[in-house]
């Protein structure tokens, strides 16, 4: 299945990603190989089998639940672009 | 003054044992072979000289024993407290975490002295590290060659004389294709054996650390360190028994299974030839090389490019300008447009291709069509390495198709670049522990056999690997850099 330009635009838009008109072109380029590839898996009777999310069989591996301290507020906001008043400030919502 | 090429973590302690050298002798010669050669091939990204003698000087004061005042280098996407780690990535430059990741803290509880942070596809994605944001690294065997990747700076690092042991990751191959590219040793644990605190993820279900290093009981010494159940990763487990150092000469009662279906995925001759001639001395060593099928394997390559592009592209969301790392913004912007100009701007081209392919596997109406189906595929892989195991003790298989490619060779043909991990996803897919060793050249260049074995086989796998290195005699040393000294 060929993906199209606005495919691309699409899945950019979901991505957050701003992507250039030449990007889009070869992005669209791009993914078409790639997903030509993988469509190779659809030759496969796959009927019944159960999907593998993870290769190890590992259910509620928990840590006591005992409380321990936090980081440091002053810690946290070390590598924030823009701190302020004990937070992370960003451009308005809308 | 020590040649540092060729010196094997081994040898390095019994110097210091022996008080030939001090620590801070040893870990001199590291640096100023760096300062000396690194420009050629840029292997790291960062060095830490004053830091890493200071160490060496507090084991010389204060006496040491085991690993300590051995030299190490970190790939830089192993957060390291108080010291930049960028994953390759501009979206990262500058971003120093506030904490050790769960194996820095036991490298640094073992007394390695790490020397600096090795460079890497940005966020591991790559297979020749011509990805980082920072620059190529080169093949120290032909500079003129990639390193493989995406762990190429800490594979160029160990065959270059910089470092006897580093760390890296390997999520499809990244740890093992280097490792052979660049004629040393690289391992992949089962997945969970290393925690994966402070790991900067690529994809969570396949992503594990592990060592590379000049020979295969070195290998097991840093695997020593650096295995272990955590707290902090709920996928980490205890290993049922603990790493044992090899001592094996022989692989006497040995099936070494031979996949005739996944070497038939394109292996260039010159490979083919040094691993036929490898699994001859592993019969000569007592070893029965059977022949084994992983009926499913041709189908790895295409269902890993689903499912780690997928993983990627959730984890990756968390680079987003708020919190840490780039943020681009300009007057009148919303938050969605800043959130799109810094990711725009902090991604390289392989980075937001497989973003855009993993949200795409992962988007309304193709979920079944691609990701489900990837993950089913998934299990008929497991299934099959389950069923071969039954039958042989270690599947053996060359570690990528080719040797070094040259540097921009594939870079414009993603499918091409994605092709070099057609023999080690697989085991990446099943969770399954694997090492490359050096076994033999092609066209001057070294090639890799790769033995994988059943989840926590460690032990079986260091033992076979460190009988037929022995077998084999490769030098590690490139020759343009033994000529040179």
């Amino acid at each position: 299945m060929a993906i199209t330009s606005d495919d691309v635009l699409h899945v950019a838009r979901l991505a957050r990603l701003r992507l250039t008109d030449e990007e889009v072109a070869r992005m669209t380029d791009q993914l078409s190989t790639i997903i030509g590839h993988v469509q190779e898996l659809s030759a496969l009777d796959l009927a019944g089998v159960e999907p593998t999310a993870h290769a190890l069989d590992l259910t509620n591996q928990v840590r006591p639940d005992a409380a321990r301290p936090s980081w440091p507020r002053a810690e946290v906001l070390r590598n924030a672009p823009d701190p302020a008043d004990g937070g992370f400030r960003v451009p308005p919502t809308a | 003054m020590t040649d540092t090429l060729g010196l094997s973590a081994e040898r390095c302690v019994a110097l210091l044992d022996a008080r030939e050298l001090s620590c801070r002798e040893l870990v001199s010669a590291y640096l100023d072979r760096i300062d000396a050669g690194d420009a050629a091939v840029h292997a790291f990204l960062r060095t830490r000289r004053e830091a890493a003698l200071a160490e060496a000087d507090r084991f010389d004061h204060d006496g040491r024993t085991g690993l300590q005042g051995v030299p190490i280098a970190l790939k830089d996407i192993l957060c390291t407290k108080g010291e930049e780690t960028t994953a390759g990535s501009r979206i990262l430059e500058g971003y120093v975490p506030i904490y050790d990741g769960g194996c820095v803290t036991r490298v640094k509880a073992a007394g390695l002295v790490n020397l600096g942070k090795t460079n890497m596809d940005e966020f591991a994605m790559g297979s020749s590290t011509e990805n980082s944001a920072f620059g190529v690294t080169h093949n120290p065997w032909d500079t003129d060659r990639v390193p493989g990747g995406s762990s190429g700076g800490s594979a160029a690092a160990v065959a270059a004389g910089f470092a006897p042991l580093s760390l890296g990751t390997d999520t499809g191959g990244s740890i093992r294709q280097p490792a052979a590219l660049c004629g040393v040793v690289g391992m992949k644990p089962t997945y969970g054996a290393v925690s994966r605190y402070g790991l900067i993820a690529f994809a969570s279900s396949l992503d594990q650390i592990g060592p590379f290093a000049l020979t295969v009981r070195d290998c097991a010494l840093l695997m020593q360190v650096i295995c272990g159940q955590d707290a902090c990763d709920s996928t980490s487990v205890a290993l049922p028994e603990p790493i044992e150092v090899p001592t094996a000469e022989r692989l006497d009662g040995v099936r070494l299974g031979v996949p005739s279906d996944l070497l038939a995925q394109g292996v260039e001759p010159g490979v083919r030839e040094a691993f036929e001639a490898s699994l001859a001395a592993a019969e000569e060593l007592g070893a029965r090389v059977v022949e084994t099928t992983l009926p499913h394997a041709g189908y790895a390559l295409p269902a890993y490019y689903l499912i780690a592009p997928a993983e990627a592209s959730a984890n990756l969301s968390r680079f987003d300008g708020v919190r840490f790392g780039l943020r681009l913004t300009e007057p009148g912007d919303t938050v969605h447009d800043m959130y799109g100009r810094t990711r725009a701007a902090g991604f390289g081209p392989e980075v937001k291709r497989r973003i855009m392919l993993g949200t795409y596997a992962l988007s309304a109406g193709y979920y079944d069509a691609y990701y489900g189906m990837a993950q089913k595929v998934r299990t008929r892989i497991r299934e099959d390495f389950a069923t071969a195991f039954a039958d042989v003790d270690l599947i053996a298989t060359p570690t990528s198709p080719t040797v070094a490619f040259r540097i921009g060779e594939r870079v414009d043909d993603p499918w091409a670049m994605y092709a070099s991990d057609v023999l080690t996803v697989p085991v990446n897919l099943a969770g399954l522990p694997g090492i490359s060793i050096p076994c033999g050249t092609s066209e001057g260049l070294p090639v890799g056999f790769q033995l994988v074995g059943p989840a926590f086989a460690e032990n079986r796998i260091l033992a076979a690997a460190n009988a037929l290195e022995a077998a084999l005699g490769f030098d590690p040393r490139p020759p343009a850099l033994v000529a040179a000294v």
